[in-house]
């Protein structure tokens, strides 16, 4: 399968299957275009009469281009088959080990979202803080369950995790304890609204979280619409100065200010570009997770101007980055080289199998979106997994469980989506959520994009 | 190649045989939590191919 696209003056043919990337010419995007419908003969006329005006295109500069596109099929590098889907990987009966747990620290918040998928941390249940002994009991839960994997990664969740902080920071201490006599390397996530920051958490975090998730939605008046605290006040003046003490203090290790775009600011650059005003440079701009009737979930008529949006992010990583002030913006980093293996590739997201999420009463869940259905409970942190039946059906959602996503030239980038998307747009976890797939889509040519721009850089 | 310039890609036909170690990072445990994919992560396996 090939997937063509013009972008940004950049022609780019990507092969699903060997994961080539070609940056090619005119002339050698039109030959790769008709190259398996039509003889050579009939390509060459067609195109020496399209190219007439161009003296570079002679007959047998089409021959030497037909020659090179048949040397890269050789190759398997162009037009390659699909040899995963049937034979190799058997995903049912794969053996999956736990080796990441979402903890729901708190499912409470100080702040009152309005489009907050987790309705204001509570889940739609009742407030809670997880106690010490249940957390200890999900770190040992998951140390037991990941057999010989050494990077278990624990993330710290709510609600807003630093009102339980003296928790989190008992946690981090058990785990580190268990890390040597177990062999296994934890790494902590802690995502947070920035209320509660001061510089106790910032120093704690900076020594012992691999990676911080701070929620800010660009422009004040948009950060503000949302994230108001309970009595109606806007939070960007309280977190904005605490989020950049955090980042300075931080120096290379990992953050990101990750905002999320409603219907309300579609033009989700601009606060992507205050971001970057405000000194940001680790950014990750996400599509709103809502129901479909709320006034500012996006709409399929949103399409083509997010589409526009992504481009001009785009644009703006490669004018940057030519200026020495380069930024990174979660979705566009692909790593084409030492990117994920095929089996990363197909296997899906890891929910309710290599990844659960873990309520303040040990509950265990597939993923945090699922947090609060009852359909979806897999068992608890003291009894484990209860539930297989669902873990297969997850250990089931893979990218070849859609037909959709089989026909799709994007589903080694995606490895069919988010299950939790999926089931919200369809009621099933094998559903296809294709607004999410458009944009994501859209994102991954605006990736390879900047890769063919980057390779000119070089 | 004069008309086609392939960039360096890992080849995923190869990555059937030393892949697969789990090690990496789980999709969703990074910025996101609501849209993942995969082709942002990267491969930690030691005896990547």
């Amino acid at each position: 399968m090939v997937h063509q696209y013009k972008l940004n003056g950049y022609n780019i043919v990507l092969d699903v299957f060997s994961g080539s990337v070609h940056v090619v010419d005119d002339l050698a995007y039109d030959v790769i275009e008709l190259y398996e419908s039509l003889p050579a003969e009939e390509i060459t006329a067609r195109l020496l009469e399209k190219y007439r005006d161009r003296p570079d295109v002679s007959e047998a500069e089409i021959k030497e281009c037909l020659a090179d596109v048949e040397e890269l099929k050789r190759q398997g590098r162009l037009f390659s088959e699909n040899s995963f889907k049937d034979e190799v990987i058997d995903y049912k009966s794969r053996r999956t080990e736990i080796k990441a747990l979402c903890l729901h620290v708190a499912h409470t918040c100080n702040l009152n979202c309005e489009y907050c998928f987790a309705s204001q941390g509570r889940y739609k249940g009742d407030r809670a803080l997880m106690s010490f002994e249940v957390g200890k009991r999900a770190l040992d839960f998951l140390i037991e369950n990941s057999g010989g994997r050494v990077n278990l990664e624990v993330d710290f969740f709510g609600g807003e995790p630093l009102m339980n902080w003296d928790v989190v920071k008992k946690l981090v201490a058990y785990a580190r304890s268990r890390e040597k006599e177990c062999r296994k390397n934890f790494r902590f996530t802690l995502t947070t609204n920035g209320v509660l920051l001061d510089d106790e958490v910032i120093d704690f975090a900076n020594r012992e979280m691999h990676n911080v998730v701070l929620s800010l939605d660009g422009r004040r008046e948009v950060h503000d619409h949302f994230r108001k605290n309970f009595a109606g006040e806007g939070s960007y003046d309280l977190i904005v100065p605490k989020f950049q003490r955090f980042v300075e203090k931080r120096g290379d290790r990992e953050y990101y200010i990750r905002g999320t775009f409603t219907r309300r600011n579609l033009d989700f650059m601009n606060d992507i570009l205050h971001m970057l005003d405000l000194g940001f440079t680790q950014l990750s701009m996400e599509p709103v997770v809502c129901a479909p009737s709320d006034p500012y979930a996006l709409r399929k008529e949103d399409l083509p101007g997010l589409f526009e949006q992504y481009e001009l992010l785009a644009k703006e990583m490669i004018r940057r980055r030519r200026e020495g002030r380069g930024f990174n913006f979660y979705h566009y980093m692909i790593d084409l080289t030492h990117g994920p293996c095929v089996y990363k590739r197909v296997a899906g997201c890891g929910s309710g199998t290599e990844y659960l999420a873990v309520t303040p009463w040990g509950e265990l869940y597939p993923c945090h979106q699922f947090v609060g259905d009852a359909n979806y409970s897999m068992g608890n942190v003291f009894k484990g997994v209860t539930n297989p039946e669902l873990r297969d059906r997850f250990k089931a959602c893979n990218v070849y469980a859609r037909p959709e996503c089989r026909r799709c030239w994007a589903q080694l980038y995606c490895s069919g989506g988010c299950a939790a998307n999926s089931y919200h747009a369809t009621g099933d976890i094998r559903g296809i959520y294709e607004l999410g797939c458009e944009l994501f889509k859209k994102r991954m040519e605006c990736a390879i994009m900047i890769k063919a721009a980057e390779a000119e850089m070089e | 190649m004069k008309r086609i310039k392939t960039l360096e890609t890992r080849d995923l036909k190869n990555s059937l045989i030393s892949g697969g170690c789990g090690e990496c990072q789980t999709s969703c445990q990074s910025a996101c939590k609501t849209s993942c994919g995969v082709a942002n992560q990267k491969c930690e396996s030691n005896n990547k191919k």
